[in-house]
């Protein structure tokens, strides 16, 4: 291509990446919803089992009892999110490299037990004894990682043995008397139970994203067509902006005429929006797609592969430990119960219904906002119907299955359409 | 054959040199007494049996092998190299047989792979225009940098994966059987990259089983038997020429017949 030495644009001369005229290129609305289907169709889901299956849950549970969607609900509903959430957040760092923590739901029971022994029984200040907590996890995923890198462990194995071993320390921490209450004045309690951002906060809040989203994508346009690349147009950039700054001003105001919105919520989203941020836009992220995608590749171009399952497991460890803590907080005590029966598989389930491949190499953060917010609809809707944690387990276990196998077909989909 | 070696004498000196390197693993002696000499823009065709060490002495020039003995010369220089990385820094780069693309990652995410721009905020639009330049200098048939490589065919991957090779600037490469699995029409499409790494004037060495593709592209074609030297010979040397040298058939009582009666007679004849 002659014209890439000359700075003049010529406007007869294609895009650099136009030039090829076997790629059709979405120009018109219609183009776009057609690619999209056709994305779908290949087995290239994205979102969209989420958002269906959210939709479906939603209208059920809401023709069946109205005070589900009432914004005091869905302020409890976040609250109780915002916990397990956490913990599915360390999950899909692991599920990313196509590996698994089978741990993290004792792991959590043990965060919170020792904080309690720590900071309650012990009495150290509590910034200490939660630094002390999350290292704790640290050292747990450093052992995963340790033992599958260097003896070849499967962490499924590696993990499961932790799951005992770990469910054994915590009720070895706790000893006789079987939980510890944390105090109600303190400001952990607080922020697990009541601290909720002021409205006028939350509001602004909700108007950062379609702010940043606009200045990048300007950003990135102008850099774009400077560089003699395709570029959005400004019109859909600016459209998806207000779409997307509207949605959420209305999901701020519904939950405001309750209480609003949760600070204990914005700290997950925080993190879900930090994840997101480096493992789409830093080497540390490319390199956990790559490895999770073809290890062999990683670690030909040099990356150091064992750092990386290094980092997923220490990171998903330590997420566990604070999941559990903050579960803690939100029940003001740390008892033999935390973290036992369902946390280890909704987080799991968290992650892989929200997305993420169970068999590596495709996922985002997101997955785990949108996935536990899912887990945690069907637990609070079949709460509010009465029913018992019997039926809770059976259905959120047969939930699980259905996304497993939703992954599955969407893989086998892939693979046939050339797009594995 | 020797014309053109000599036409190289006048012009450069080898990019890369081999002299008598030898290397045993045990008792077993995968490479006895090397040579070979690989110039700027020149492709190096290695053919030989299985076993025959190709792999071995791939390995070697990579550095992932030390040599028991002999010397590698880079740039007239004599080097030692102590890992892969060495021979990447140096300009070494290899193209192994089975590609080792991340299937899941986009074509700029795999030319890119271990060598990002800005690692705490991607420049995907740098690493973009970057790889449609580099794309099109090698005038590469791909779609879109930004499909995932697992939609992409045979011959497209093994040019993402030469691209990749070329993306550090390196002044010679290694293809390890760039051709085989692939189809026609991509055997092809592989052949015409390397005439064009050869056009700008890097040093190509080509692994492969498959004549007809050495002779097309190849300006020497050294044979390998069970780890030496066993002739260099040009493109369009015959057929039974090259396979006697690769399998030794020619190396058999009949042959030793022959060569006796007719070095007796030129003895009489002086």
């Amino acid at each position: 291509m002659s014209s890439s030495t000359t700075n003049k644009i010529d406007s007869n001369t294609p895009l650099l990446d136009r030039s090829d005229e076997r790629v059709n290129h979405d120009s018109s609305i219609g183009d776009v919803v057609r690619s999209f289907v056709d994305r779908v169709k290949s087995g290239d889901l994205g979102s969209l089992p989420v958002v269906v299956g959210l939709i479906i849950i939603w209208s059920i549970f809401t023709a069946i009892n109205p005070v589900f969607l009432s914004a005091n609900n869905l302020v409890n509903l976040l609250f109780d999110s915002a916990t397990v959430g956490i913990i599915a957040l360390g999950i899909v760092c692991v599920l990313m490299l196509g590996e698994i923590d089978l741990s993290v739901g004792s792991l959590s029971g043990v965060g919170s037990a020792l904080l309690g022994v720590l900071w309650v029984k012990q009495g150290l200040a509590l910034p200490l004894a939660m630094a002390l907590s999350l290292s704790f996890g640290a050292c747990v995923g450093m052992a995963y990682a340790y033992l599958r890198t260097r003896f070849g462990m499967p962490s499924f194995v590696a993990t499961l043995a932790g799951l005992l071993a770990l469910l054994g320390f915590q009720l070895f921490l706790l000893g006789s008397t079987g939980s510890i209450n944390l105090p109600y004045s303190s400001s952990l309690v607080d922020f697990g139970q009541l601290l909720i951002m002021p409205a006028w906060l939350s509001h602004s809040l909700a108007l950062l994203p379609g702010i940043v989203f606009v200045f990048r994508g300007v950003q990135i346009r102008n850099k774009r067509m400077a560089m003699r690349l395709s570029a959005k147009s400004l019109n859909s950039i600016l459209v998806k902006a207000v779409l997307m700054t509207v949605a959420l001003e209305m999901i701020v105001m519904y939950l405001n005429q309750s209480r609003g919105v949760p600070w204990m919520f914005g700290l997950f989203l925080l993190l879900v929006i930090a994840l997101n941020y480096a493992l789409t836009r830093t080497k540390w992220g490319r390199y956990m797609f790559a490895v999770g995608g073809n290890v062999e590749a990683a670690r030909r171009v040099g990356i150091k592969v064992e750092r990386i399952y290094m980092s997923a497991f220490i990171l998903c460890s330590t997420l566990a430990t604070l999941g559990g803590m903050l579960a803690a907080a939100r029940l003001a005590s740390a008892s033999q119960q935390a973290g036992t029966g369902d946390v280890n598989l909704n987080a799991i389930a968290a992650a892989v219904i929200g997305g993420t491949s169970l068999f590596g190499g495709r996922g985002s953060a997101w997955s785990a906002l949108l996935g536990i917010i899912v887990i945690m609809s069907i637990a609070n809707g079949l709460t509010l119907l009465n029913l018992s944690s019997a039926h809770r387990y059976m259905i959120t276990g047969a939930v699980l299955a259905v996304a497993v196998i939703i992954d599955s077909l969407a893989r086998q989909s892939r693979q046939s359409h050339g797009k594995a | 054959m020797s014309a053109n070696k000599n036409n190289h004498a006048e012009t450069a000196t080898p990019l890369l040199s081999l002299q008598s390197v030898c290397k045993q693993f045990g008792a077993v002696s995968a490479l006895t007494n090397i040579d070979l000499d690989v110039y700027p823009g020149e492709v190096v065709a290695l053919v030989g049996d299985n076993g025959a060490g190709k792999s071995t002495l791939i390995k070697t020039i990579a550095g992932a092998h030390k040599p028991t003995s002999g010397q590698i010369f880079f740039e007239g220089k004599p080097v030692n190299m102590e890992g892969p990385s060495d021979a990447i820094d140096l300009g070494i780069a290899t193209v192994f047989q089975d590609l080792a693309l991340c299937e899941n990652l986009d074509v700029v995410s795999n030319l890119f792979l271990g060598q990002e721009k800005g690692p705490f905020a991607l420049d995907e639009t740098e690493m973009e225009v970057r790889s449609w330049t580099l794309l099109n200098e090698l005038a590469a048939r791909i779609p879109s940098v930004r499909d995932v490589v697992a939609s992409l065919s045979g011959g497209q991957r093994q040019t993402v994966a030469i691209a990749r090779s070329l993306l550090a600037n390196p002044k010679i490469i290694m293809l390890d059987e760039p051709t085989a699995a692939l189809g026609v029409a991509q055997t092809a499409e592989v052949l015409n990259l390397i005439d064009r790494v050869k056009a700008k004037g890097l040093g190509v060495i080509l692994i492969s089983h498959n004549m007809q593709d050495v002779r097309a592209v190849a300006d020497r074609v050294v044979v390998l038997r069970l780890g030496k030297n066993n002739g260099v010979f040009t493109p369009d040397s015959s057929n039974e020429e090259l396979i006697g040298a690769i399998t030794g058939a020619s190396d058999n009582s009949v042959t030793r017949r022959e060569q006796r009666i007719k070095s007796a007679s030129s003895a009489c004849e002086v």
